[in-house]
């Protein structure tokens, strides 16, 4: 089946079979492997991708559902030579080990930050009406979703902080 | 040129202190770091091959022997292009450093879960399909022990120990314990699911996977395929977390090279994430009963540990539970038990610190328990049992900052203000504080790396060694840049391929020292050869900043080299220094906890760890490996558990949904410190291992805090809320 997509600001049109996932077709029709598979079952967020600017498990969902929509992988969002802000935190405060799930975390964490600005709550949030703080425990709680086995949880709150420009909390 | 040391005695000249550099220790960012957070490092699964086609593992539902499958109906499948049974698959993944082939075969399933046949299709959607469609009969076994509570036991003559008179001690003492706790069996459950893509030239099999100990994979996979293992090339620069589960070579490498050479094209096989619950190794569960004696002084006169775990039928390994237990605390009368049961159950092997993760666990929570009954501080209690020697062998301790690290701890945690158990609350949260003891033993094991410099000066370090997130490619660089005096972006570390020289491989935590040790001595020949060309001795030649520095002369190393590049091959082997001496690494955990005294939930508040663990090579690294181990702690602690079901073994909680790591939002900001320490026995850096030490008692500190917090004591690992609620 044929499906037309935006990546990265690419246009690309895909040719894969109904059953392709939108991670599988990233990663096996497209050679954009940044995009990680750790489960296939929308448990660990390693392949979090966006979807017109919102964080989606790209396993739970099929590539043919998605004619027209933009996609922006880890590869749009910065390249070694050029990092992004968040992408240069995590190195700087060590967010990562092994690095399998640290694309997800990345893309996870960009659109979290656009969801703090746009005023969503979350389920540690005190007043759902106010603006939410990005508290540590706001990061965690909003970042629960990116499981890391290394376990760089402190420090990917420690990166994430640093890239929004604010003090522990 | 080659420079090999055996480790026959300490080396006392702390060689990497008087280098000019000053980069050793540095908290300096992973070199790979900008690949890794931007997708463009290559994990197994991600080669772009040309012809590739996909196999998925068909797995056995049951134990027994398989009767048949009905091939010619997946054959018949879109897109599929062979359904592959051969006797050469694997039943299990290799132990690690086993160098030959695991047990073989697919006639009789010994577990549920087993892998038994391949499914090779064009595309990875048509390969799963066919996986799933394929029907396998087995005729299965009824009979079949899954249960280890009822298993027949071995007790191996080896792993008992006796010495003194454990029960008179215990009839004696002033205060004693005699408790059994449980820990369930654990998963590595590594983000990265093990994958491997094979390929043939002719004779010659390349394969990109997943693993941990390349120099030993090379072997297992050459012996599970029948071929010599020159004719064997491995890949893995990249490996997305290990935790042991990729220190042997597993089932779907050898299924991936089968395929491929019988189909003549490059073949990708990635396991589940189900399939590597239930395909590669288990942490055994266990059974630990220990006893301790104390006289009226508080001096231990007796330790006894005996330790129940299970493993497959042909399995040599079995977790070594009361490793550590036998040297940390000092009491003359000693007994150590070790039972293992054979089991019809997943693969037991090494995750994480095999041994103390649970040993030393269930041991700290006995001494609280010891603590609590004699009335003497806990802190107090271990500081008051450190043992002058290795109580079973008399050997002196290689280096030990034990005791400083309990002190430390304690101060900077703010230990004196713990109060009696179940008196501090705060609204619904019941408050409380435990600590614990860390070890771990330390080995140094055969490695070898070679180093080139290049006529502009700049440094590339090459060996099989991987960096499965440990840090390797930093700490290697800077072995490098401190010896050879230069920047650290001067040199650039290649590893994971097996024609580069063989190391040590990562696991037991010996990787660092060994592979880095192999580093450090091509270095040191390095400087040897630029002395000779300046005609100096090597001891009076500074290297800094791509610059030699001798005889009040200042010369670049790339005028030295003159248009040549150098090259030396390090080679370590351990020697008389592993035994001489016990080798091993300490440390002391203090955890805050939450409970609730509405639903028995428990929140890790705080937690601190202070290790003593010889040269810190990397502090940024160092600590994000203890960051890493005492959140499996805190994961054993409070929600990792696999759960078999009692009918035929199989784990029921397959999956990341139902197999519960710690995430984000239950780890606090976890604090990290490390005591100075250099240990001349381990190596000539006098560094020791890291990546276990904090998982080895972590969690007794969190189960210590819940009984301070609430008075339950729970003794059946881990600590969920049901078990908590019901006492309060």
């Amino acid at each position: 089946m044929q499906t037309k997509l935006t990546i990265n600001a690419q246009a690309h049109t895909l040719e894969a079979d109904t059953r392709t996932t939108l991670l599988d077709a990233l990663r096996f029709h497209l050679g954009l492997t940044g995009t990680k598979k750790g489960c296939d079952h929308g448990q660990c967020g390693a392949c979090t991708v966006l979807i017109n600017g919102r964080r989606i498990n790209s396993c739970l969902t099929l590539a043919c559902m998605h004619d027209g929509d933009e996609i922006t992988t880890i590869e749009g969002l910065g390249t070694p030579e050029a990092m992004s802000t968040l992408q240069r935190a995590f190195v700087e405060q060590d967010g990562f080990q092994c690095g399998y799930c640290t694309p997800g975390q990345i893309c996870s964490a960009t659109a979290m930050l656009d969801e703090i600005k746009a005023g969503w709550p979350s389920h540690v949030s005190d007043d759902l009406l106010a603006d939410p703080d990005l508290s540590d425990i706001e990061i965690g709680e909003r970042m629960s979703g990116n499981l890391c086995r290394c376990s760089a949880y402190p420090n990917i709150v420690d990166a994430i902080r640093d890239a929004a420009g604010t003090d522990s909390a | 040129m080659t420079a090999h040391l055996k480790m026959d005695k300490p080396d006392h000249r702390h060689r990497l202190d008087h280098m000019a550099q000053g980069v050793i220790g540095q908290p300096l960012d992973r070199p790979e770091g900008p690949l890794k957070v931007t997708g463009t490092a290559t994990y197994a699964h991600e080669w772009q091959v040309a012809g590739m086609c996909h196999g998925v593992l068909a797995r056995a539902s049951g134990i027994g022997p398989v009767i048949r499958s009905d091939a010619e109906v997946v054959l018949a499948m879109p897109g599929v292009l062979a359904v592959i049974t051969d006797e050469r698959l694997l039943r299990n993944p290799a132990q690690g450093t086993a160098d030959a082939a695991p047990v073989q075969g697919t006639d009789i399933a010994a577990y549920v879960g087993q892998p038994v046949a391949l499914v090779v299709a064009e595309t990875f959607e048509q390969a799963r399909h066919g996986a799933q469609r394929l029907g396998l009969i087995i005729d299965v076994d009824d009979m079949a022990v899954t249960d280890p509570e009822t298993a027949v036991l071995e007790t191996p003559k080896g792993k008992q120990h006796s010495q003194g008179n454990l029960a008179a001690a215990m009839a004696n003492a002033a205060h004693s314990v005699d408790v059994t706790y449980r820990t369930p069996a654990h998963s590595s459950a590594a983000m990265e699911p093990h994958a491997a893509i094979a390929m043939w030239d002719g004779d010659m099999l390349t394969l990109r996977g997943s693993y941990q100990m390349l120099k030993y994979n090379r072997n297992e996979l050459a012996d599970s395929l029948g071929v010599s293992p020159e004719n064997v090339r491995i890949l893995s620069p990249y490996v997305g977390g290990g935790f042991g589960a990729k220190l042997g070579i597993a089932p779907e490498a050898v299924a991936a090279a089968i395929a491929a050479q019988k189909l003549g094209r490059p073949v990708a096989v990635a396991l589940t994430r189900q399939q590597v619950f239930e395909t590669t190794m288990r942490r055994s569960e266990t059974r630990q009963r220990v006893r301790l004696s104390l006289d009226e002084g508080g001096q231990l006169t007796g330790i006894g540990h005996d330790a129940w775990v299970s493993n497959l039928p042909d399995e040599s390994f079995s977790e070594p539970v009361t490793q550590a237990t036998r040297f940390l605390y000092a009491g003359d009368n000693r007994e150590i038990g070790h039972h293992i049961a054979r089991v019809h159950r997943t693969c037991a092997g090494s995750v994480r610190a095999p041994g103390e993760a649970v040993g030393v666990t269930v041991l700290e929570n006995a001494m609280d328990e010891l603590a609590h009954v004699a009335g003497i501080d806990p802190v107090e209690l271990r500081k008051r049992n450190i043992p002058d020697r290795d109580p079973e062998t008399g050997k002196p301790f290689s280096s030990r900052r034990f005791a400083e690290a309990l002190d430390r701890g304690a101060e900077r945690f703010g230990w004196s203000e713990r109060r009696a158990p179940g008196t501090r609350r705060e609204g619904e949260w019941l408050i409380g504080i435990g600590m614990a003891s860390a070890a771990r033993v330390n080995a140094l094991m055969e490695s070898k790396a070679r180093v080139t410099l290049n006529p502009d000066g700049r440094a590339v370090v090459e060996t099989d060694m991987t960096d499965i997130g440990t840090g390797t490619y930093a700490i290697l660089t800077q072995i490098a840049a401190e010896m050879l005096g230069l920047p650290v972006n001067q040199v650039s570390t290649s590893l994971g391929d097996t024609d580069f020289p063989s190391a040590a491989g990562s696991g037991g935590s010996w990787g660092a020292a060994s592979s880095g040790t192999s580093v450090f001595l091509a270095c040191e020949n390095l400087r040897s050869q630029l002395a000779q060309r300046l005609d100096c001795a090597e001891a009076d030649m500074t290297l800094k900043d791509g610059q030699a520095v001798f005889d009040n002369r200042v010369q670049s190393l790339s005028d030295i080299l003159d248009g040549d590049s150098l090259t030396a091959e390090g080679h370590i082997e351990p020697g008389a220094t592993s035994e001489a001496v016990r080798q091993a690494t300490f440390g002391a955990y203090f955890a805050e906890v939450a409970v609730s005294a509405v639903t028995g939930e428990t929140r890790v508040r705080r937690m601190l760890g202070v290790f003593s663990a010889g040269r810190i090579l990397n502090a940024k690294t160092a600590r994000s490996q203890f960051l890493g181990g005492m959140t499996f702690g805190v994961g054993m602690a409070l929600t990792e558990e696999l759960v078999h079901d009692p009918r035929d073994g199989h784990i029921v909680n397959h999956d990341l949904a139902e197999y519960h790591l710690a995430v984000n939002a239950d780890v606090p900001q976890i604090e990290v410190e490390f005591l100075e320490e250099r240990d001349d026995w381990a190596s000539p850096l006098q560094a020791k291992g890291v990546g276990e030490l904090g998982i080895c008692g972590a969690a007794a500190a969190i189960t210590n805090a819940i009984f301070n917090a609430t008075n339950v004591r729970v003794r059946d690992y881990p600590a969920t809320l049901d078990k908590i609620i019901a006492h309060l």
